[in-house]
């Protein structure tokens, strides 16, 4: 398809007289070419080498043997790889939901009135979102740590039963680890919806404060639905975020304490460099990126047709 | 009486939120001032400041040999991106070409692309044609990973120059690329800007690829030295602290000189 269809275009311009214009048609192409090449070499022949790898049984240095689905089948039922693929979709809650659900609140306070220092809020809430999520990490390393400064202000507060090695602790590492994740994603959730509040007609408000609307139903009835769009996004987003998560998780815990808050992306590694089973983790990125693929496609859907 | 009452509760709420993402860097700061190899420290101002941490993790923890590295390949990586992009973009958003539609689609498909399904064969074909360990490594794959929303970005800007405009160019006689280098670029500037923050920051920032493509020491970028180092000495908070902070502070000194470039590129980017 990709290789007739420019030509079938060529052969007609030709008949309509026009040679110079199909010609030119090519020509745009080298303009494309180095894109292309960085494109194609760098990101997509290793995305389909992965694809393909993933059919083979291979330790990482001798000879591969064919293994047809059974990597895909392992996926399907080994715990380890079921437990990574649960804990990636629970991180939406932290990645998603929660940033999402905070942000439009901020962004509808900040929205709400001209206030000093607002820009100075937007500047720090949207912060995170530019560092290094390593640096993230050990900041939160550090705070949760058994004598961090978590624990010394519920200790000070007479809350010190609740003082716990948070990213040892069975119950609480998976919580732990999410909620690092909110820190880093509420703050452009919030910038995203704000966008999307500042684009509301104001009369809109103003019709719902003449139906005696106070702030909360505004709110409901006028903001929620007038960001959708942003909403769509925000989600898209920060899902692709919760999904792909790797370096946060990989900094604080590792995955652990056992397997309570491994994530595909920190098992993938483990597979490759600690026990040498190159297919399967092939086999695990391969049904990630589709995992992505599907649940941005019915994003899109779900967000078009509310439009 | 209602609306002050409202006015105070926002505030408040606004406030808690400026201080859950401020305490935790004060809480660095703190750490990275106390004695070097402190177990617990406590979270108070120390009554003398070891600024002297810094230097240790500048120099014996190896911080600034990891920065220099995480430059170089930053310094490459963005004109190599602009430029590809640049050019990619320019004919997406005002050429007609054969399978355009197609193109732009198979470009599209990167944006949801996590790099953990590509890093796995980048390793080993990176070993194979003995790439590994050398800045390259990491250069070639990011320039590649950005050329999606670079198209994406740089197309939607030339889309909205004005067609008048690239014609009466074409009119006096001025090539494709004559009209892009003398009357396209400069209305482009700020697009381009926007594009390069971007880019520096994704490339100064980025880990998986990292860490795996780059295992030598002496090489490697900050954020993964940092991943390296807090497995190592993890214990010694003061220590880890100043190398974090060293760590961000470039990255934190750009995002306050271009704020709006940043908060407009990532929201614009994700919107469009």
């Amino acid at each position: 398809m990709t290789t007739t269809s420019p030509r079938v275009r060529e052969e007609t311009g030709r008949k309509a007289g026009s040679p110079r214009r199909s010609r030119r048609g090519w020509s745009a192409l080298l303009y494309l070419l180095p894109a292309l090449v960085f494109y194609g070499t760098f990101t997509i022949a290793p995305w389909v080498q992965s694809i393909w790898l993933s059919f083979w049984e291979w330790d990482g240095i001798g000879a591969a043997t064919w293994a047809g689905i059974d990597n895909y089948v392992k996926v399907a039922t080994d715990e380890r790889l079921l437990v990574a693929l649960r804990n990636g979709l629970g991180f939406i809650v932290f990645y998603t939901v929660f940033p999402v659900v905070l942000g439009l609140i901020i962004a509808a306070v900040i929205a709400a009135r001209p206030r000093r220092g607002s820009g100075f809020v937007r500047t720090v809430l949207f912060l995170p979102q530019i560092l290094p999520l390593v640096a993230v990490g050990v900041v939160w390393r550090y705070l949760y740590a058994a004598d961090g400064p978590i624990n010394q202000v519920l200790t000070a507060v007479g809350l010190g039963d609740l003082a716990r090695a948070w990213l040892g602790d069975f119950t609480w590492a998976y919580p732990a680890v999410g909620v690092i994740g909110t820190w880093v994603t509420t703050g452009l959730c919030m910038m995203l919806l704000l966008s999307g509040i500042q684009k509301i007609d104001p009369s809109l408000y103003e019709a719902a404060r003449l139906d005696r609307c106070g702030p909360v139903r505004q709110f409901w009835h006028v903001t929620v639905p007038g960001v959708r769009a942003e909403v769509v996004v925000a989600v898209t987003v920060t899902l692709i975020a919760a999904l792909a998560s790797f370096d946060i998780v990989y900094v604080t815990t590792g995955g652990g304490p056992g397997y309570q808050t491994i994530v595909p992306g920190v098992l993938i590694y483990k597979l490759v460099f600690t026990s040498n089973e190159v297919g399967l983790a092939c086999a695990l990125a391969t049904v990630l990126s589709a995992i992505i693929l599907v649940f941005v496609a019915l994003i899109g859907r779900i967000g078009r047709r509310n439009a | 009486m209602r609306s002050r009452t409202s006015r105070l509760l926002s505030a408040g709420f606004l406030l808690v939120a400026v201080l859950s993402v401020v305490l935790p860097f004060l809480a660095l700061v703190s750490a990275a001032l106390q004695p070097s190899g402190t177990l617990v420290p406590r979270l108070t101002w120390p009554d003398e400041p070891h600024w002297d941490n810094f230097l240790t993790a500048w120099s014996m923890a190896g911080f600034g040999s990891l920065l220099a590295s995480s430059a170089i390949i930053a310094v490459v990586v963005v004109p190599i991106s602009v430029i590809c992009s640049t050019l990619a973009g320019y004919a997406m958003g005002t050429m007609r070409m054969p399978a355009k539609g197609v193109l732009f689609a198979f470009f599209l498909a990167g944006l949801t692309l996590p790099y953990e399904a590509i890093v796995i064969p980048l390793y080993f074909s990176m070993r194979s044609t003995g790439l590994i360990d050398t800045y390259w490594a990491v250069i070639l794959p990011l320039v590649g990973a950005f050329m999606p929303f670079g198209i994406f970005w740089m197309r939607t800007h030339f889309e909205s120059v004005p067609t008048e405009l690239i014609e009466a160019a074409q009119l006096d006689g001025a090539g494709r690329f004559r009209t892009l280098m003398q009357i396209l670029i400069p209305g482009a500037k700020p697009a381009i800007i926007t594009y390069a923050l971007l880019t520096f920051m994704w490339a100064w920032n980025q880990f998986l690829l990292a860490l795996i493509l780059i295992r030598d020491p002496a090489r490697r970028t900050a954020p993964s030295g940092l991943g390296t180092f807090v497995q190592q000495y993890g214990e010694n908070i003061p220590l880890l602290a100043a190398g974090t902070i060293i760590v961000i502070v470039p990255i934190v000194v750009l995002y306050f000189i271009f704020q709006r470039k940043f908060v407009a590129g990532l929201v614009q980017g994700a919107l469009k």
